[in-house]
């Protein structure tokens, strides 16, 4: 109980403390507003800032979804063929280690339409966890039984289906809930790297646009927003994940 | 069933896991593989089961062609059991892989659970089994396709003793019943003397067979308490020991 009291406790602490220095130090609102003046921010236009929120969580639920997808297909493609793996991972590694935003600009350029563009920059940062934790997954059966399933005469596809899919799916499922948080960043990312060219209604437009203007109470806002965003996505598939594994009765 | 000359088996890296291994299996006989740890049993069963095959030396089987599909049933050391599937879905798996029904098989399935004392736990998950019971149900998913060789490696090591001596009178009495040939490996002087009508004693690396014994035990419960029983240990022991 303690225990899941105590990030609040700590969040409460910390918001007291900062608002108590903010006024005793007098702290101009443009360099560090209150936690006063960041609630009243969000209070004069929570429609707008909450549309930009739905607009960035679009695109990162689309990406995860892509990233989803994408992934564990290409680790079943890579358990199911050795001629898949080899053509597969170095491709898969490169994609995991070149940085976003060296790609980003290129990637709008060529993908031209805004939503399609942040959708693909947020897939490339969620992709990899998805695919390596499913990869990681499909070679985890202990070696018996695998040998158990030669020993009955099944061949690779019937392997993989009934025992190597199977015992993927957690690791897919935690590889869900890390690339959630990632697509959100992806999502931000891009956002910013396309700025006022791009989409212009995410989140991390919004923070462009209030430090241009100098709203730091604003921009505060929009990141709080989020923050809360990233947590909610990553608790929520966490549970997801708990639940379904609880179904499946194995958890 | 089966006989093996001068098999040998090396492993790319090196290892020469076993040399010039002969052995004959009769039908209907119950052998014990007992040797240290490293001495080669669970390569020979592998090679045995088809599972890995010999750099030298043969294996003929008496049929003709090595068996079927599901006519040689193996039990692992640990019960390897799908931790996602129930115990009937594990135990159906050998039948679902030779492309039967559930419903089709369900029968096979009832019947060779109650044969391993594990009726009413049909639904039950692997983890919420004890190790024994884990271990039944690995019997019996070796058993539901009727195999007649039934090749086990150390089973029951990870068990309790309690638990050991149950599944070993219970091993026993399946033995009788279903009369398959069972190759059981071990490095359980007891377990070899208590269980086997033939023991086959390996020395390690490279794995060789040092000779075999016969047992002139009645397979029973009481067997424990025979002082014949413990006159095979002691014969066992003292061939062991002049081996190494
Ligand atoms: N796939 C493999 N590749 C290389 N070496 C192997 C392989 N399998 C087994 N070995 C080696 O061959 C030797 C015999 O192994 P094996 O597993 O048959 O022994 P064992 O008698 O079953 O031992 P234990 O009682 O510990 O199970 C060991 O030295 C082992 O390290
Ligand atoms: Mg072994």
């Amino acid at each position: 109980m303690i225990a899941r009291l105590a990030p609040f406790l700590f969040g409460s602490i910390a918001l007291a403390l900062w608002e108590g220095l903010v006024r005793a130090l007098e702290v101009p609102a443009y360099i560090l507003p209150a936690p006063s003046l960041v609630v009243a921010a969000f209070a004069a236009d929570p429609v707008g800032l909450l549309v930009s929120l739905f607009s960035t969580l679009t695109v990162t639920f689309a990406a995860l979804l892509v990233a989803a997808v994408l992934g564990a297909a290409m680790a079943i493609g890579m358990a199911a063929s050795r001629f898949a793996q080899a053509a597969i991972q170095p491709w898969a590694v490169a994609l995991q280690v070149t940085p976003l935003p060296a790609i980003a600009p290129l990637i709008i350029i060529w993908v031209g339409d805004p939503f399609a563009s942040l959708v693909v920059c947020a897939t490339i940062v969620a992709f990899f966890p998805l695919f390596a934790n499913t990869a990681t997954g499909l070679a985890s059966p202990p070696p018996e039984l695998t040998d158990l399933f030669r020993l009955y005469g099944a061949g690779r596809v019937r392997t993989l289906l009934l025992l190597r899919v199977p015992a993927a799916i957690p690791y897919f499922l935690s590889g869900l809930r890390i690339s959630g948080g990632l697509a959100l960043v992806g999502a931000v990312v891009a956002e910013l790297v396309a700025g006022s060219g791009g989409f212009a209604s995410g989140l991390a437009y919004r923070i462009l646009e209030a430090s241009y203007r100098l709203e730091m109470p604003r921009m505060f806002a929009a990141l709080v927003l989020l923050a809360l965003a990233g947590i909610a996505i990553n608790y929520g598939l966490g549970a997801v994940g708990v639940l379904l594994m609880r179904r499946r009765g194995d958890a | 069933m089966l006989t093996l000359a001068n098999v040998g088996r090396r492993f790319p890296s090196g290892t020469e896991a076993l040399r010039d291994a002969s052995l004959r299996l009769q039908t209907g006989d119950f052998v014990a593989l007992l040797g240290p740890s490293g001495c080669g049993k669970s390569t020979l069963l592998r090679l045995i089961a088809g599972l890995d095959a010999p750099n030298t030396g043969t294996l003929t089987w008496d049929a003709g062609q090595p068996p079927a599909p599901g006519e040689i049933g193996y039990v692992f050391q640990d019960a390897t059991l799908l931790p996602w599937a129930t115990t009937e879905e594990n135990v159906f798996l050998p039948l679902r892989l030779r492309g039967l029904s559930r419903t089709q098989a369900r029968p096979d399935i009832a019947a060779v659970l109650a044969r391993v004392g594990l009726t009413g736990f049909e639904h039950a998950r692997p983890r919420q089994l004890s190790g024994g019971m884990r271990m039944r149900v690995s019997i019996a998913r070796a058993l539901v396709t009727r195999p007649r060789l039934l090749l086990m490696d150390e089973p029951f090591a990870a068990l309790d003793e309690f638990t050991r001596h149950r599944l070993q009178s219970d091993l026993l009495s399946l033995w009788r019943d279903l009369r398959c040939t069972v190759v059981f490996v071990t490095h359980s002087i007891y377990e070899a003397a208590f269980l086997a009508r033939r023991v086959v004693l390996m020395t390690p690396r490279p794995g060789r067979i040092a000779r075999e014994m016969t047992s002139n035990l009645a397979p029973s419960a009481e067997t424990r308490l025979d002082p014949a029983y413990a006159a095979l240990v002691a014969r066992i022991t003292q061939g062991m020991e002049a081996a190494l």
